[in-house]
């Protein structure tokens, strides 16, 4: 057993015989760092000018407790990732040019974490253009805020929220102009437009993945990390929509899901929107059809037979 | 026109209709079947099936345009106008011919001649073809192309999901009549003749 997970036992051993099923996250008006980074207007206590003051939050550090006690890491506490100096305030300025831990420091070459395959997202991942920017400007947390993050692909029934959630990382900085500029170096592309050739854009955007179209797919993988440059993402129709396609291979092979959704959700989603490529088009009527055709064929052969024969 | 037991039975308009409509469609069905097998299993590369499919179908619609035009302003309309008498009867007696009566050494029941191009279970095919199925396909076909003018809803499905399945099923049932089509005009008097007819234009009686 690795020293990290024994740690990690002692963490849950100890902050469950005090908190029990409790959450770290409950209480925030008396947590040491939520009494601060959940609330939009802080108080603290002026020492130099000898007063209380109250100030606003930057509400790039509000934390919302609620993501909190969902997320993937709700069994931490702040303090067993970010240093326990923080709980001075000012806090020391030297504290935020520390390194932070990043998924594989804590996960990678783990066989515990092994049905996650960190290393191979990773590889992935440095493929991708996201890595290519260069100078480390993008890390696992740029798109998985550890504060946060669910896994909702593997945990979620509706394929409407995984979407959902999904899309929602991607727009968190390809809809923000702050976000996006502060990586990128220039404004960002307005998604719409420049999704504009794309038929029914809005009923793409509710019921696909950006992924879908922007990485490449690999079949071991859950979600492939290879984001790829806007130059090589999938613009042809037929590409999903058709008999063996990308569609089957990535979000909605999932066979799992598929039996999960009682109502035949992700069937009426297959089959309801303009199929009109392919060969699922209708079974029944293929079916039909090459009855048809056999019938023909076995009455011509019947009847040239009979005339050969015959002659 | 008339000699040596000849008939002029298809003058140029309709040979050339007749050709750009078989090249037209034997175009279509292949690559309508290679598009229907989906991307992967299509013998005919995607993107390639579909810009064929489309030039084709433009072709087909515009011989189209030339058959309508034939048969209203020349008298070749006239061997498609079906006769009450013997609605039924008359295909029914070809039919059984074909079955049964040419194996026996009958004769034909209706002989061409001048005045009678097609035989009634033809001609019956031929107004179904030409005159339902042919158009309903080019109508859908051109929704497809334009796929603005299409319903958008139809009960919850999509129309344009409905068209495709209905555009299908109609080149579906011309590339089986194209099939019988082909078998039965090798019934001649020789299995080539009726084709070096449609060529020449001369009909051997």
């Amino acid at each position: 057993m690795s020293t990290r997970l024994i740690f990690i036992i002692i963490i849950f051993f100890t902050t469950s015989l005090g908190l029990g099923a409790q959450s770290f996250y409950d209480d925030a008006k008396n947590h040491s760092c939520l009494k601060c980074h959940s609330f939009n207007v802080i108080t603290f206590h002026n020492e130099v000018m000898g007063k209380d003051q109250k100030k606003l939050m930057n509400p790039y550090l509000i934390m919302d407790t609620l993501d909190l006690k969902t997320g993937v890491h709700q069994n931490f506490d702040c303090m067993d990732c970010h240093s326990y100096e923080y709980e001075t305030y000012p806090h020391p300025a030297n504290l935020k040019l520390e390194p932070m831990p990043s998924c594989l420091d804590c996960h990678g070459y783990d066989p515990t974490y092994a049905t996650y395959q960190f290393e191979k997202i990773d590889e992935e991942f440095q493929k991708s253009v996201h890595a290519k920017i260069g100078d480390e400007i993008f890390s696992c947390e740029s798109c998985h805020d550890q504060h946060t993050y669910r896994p909702t692909a593997r945990n979620s029934e509706r394929i409407m929220e995984i979407v959902e959630y999904s899309n929602g990382i991607c727009l968190s900085c390809h809809d923000d102009m702050n976000r996006y500029e502060s990586v990128a170096g220039h404004e960002n592309p307005k998604i719409v437009q420049v999704h504009s050739w794309l038929p029914n854009q809005d009923l793409h955007f509710r019921n696909t993945r950006c992924i879908e179209c922007h990485t490449t797919v690999v079949d071991s993988l859950m979600v492939s990390h290879n984001i790829l440059p806007k130059t090589e993402a999938v613009r042809s129709c037929a590409k999903c929509h058709s008999g063996n396609s990308l569609l089957q291979a990535s979000l909605y092979k999932y066979e799992n899901l598929q039996a999960r959704s009682a109502n035949g959700a992700l069937k009426t989603m297959l089959t309801n929107q303009s199929y009109v490529i392919g060969t699922n088009q209708s079974p029944v009527l293929k079916r039909i059809l090459l009855i048809v055709f056999l019938m023909a064929v076995a009455g011509i052969i019947v009847h040239a037979t009979f005339r050969i024969l015959k002659k | 026109m008339e000699k040596n037991n000849k008939i002029y039975f298809y003058p140029v308009w309709l040979r050339i209709w007749h050709g750009l409509n078989a090249i037209g469609i034997i175009a279509l069905s292949i690559t309508g079947y290679s598009m229907q097998s989906g991307v992967e299993s299509s013998f005919i590369e995607f993107s390639t099936a579909v810009s064929v499919h489309n030039v084709a179908g433009v072709l087909v619609t515009l011989s189209y345009l030339l058959y309508l035009a034939g048969n209203l302003f020349t008298n070749n309309g006239k061997f498609y106008i079906v006769k009450p008498k013997g609605f039924l009867k008359r295909p029914m007696k070809q039919a059984r011919y074909y079955i049964y009566g040419m194996f026996k050494g009958e004769k034909a029941p209706y002989p061409l001649s001048k005045n009678r191009k097609f035989n009634p279970l033809q001609k019956y095919t031929y107004i179904m073809v030409m005159y339902i199925v042919l158009p309903l396909t080019i109508f859908t076909g051109i929704a497809l192309l334009f796929p603005e003018l299409i319903i958008e809803e139809v009960y919850n499905l999509s129309g344009i999901f409905l068209t495709a399945v209905f555009h299908t099923a109609l080149g579906f049932f011309i590339a089986i009549f194209l099939i019988i089509h082909l078998y039965i005009a090798s019934i001649g008097k020789s299995p080539a003749e009726n084709f070096k007819s449609i060529v020449s234009g001369w009909h051997h009686v």
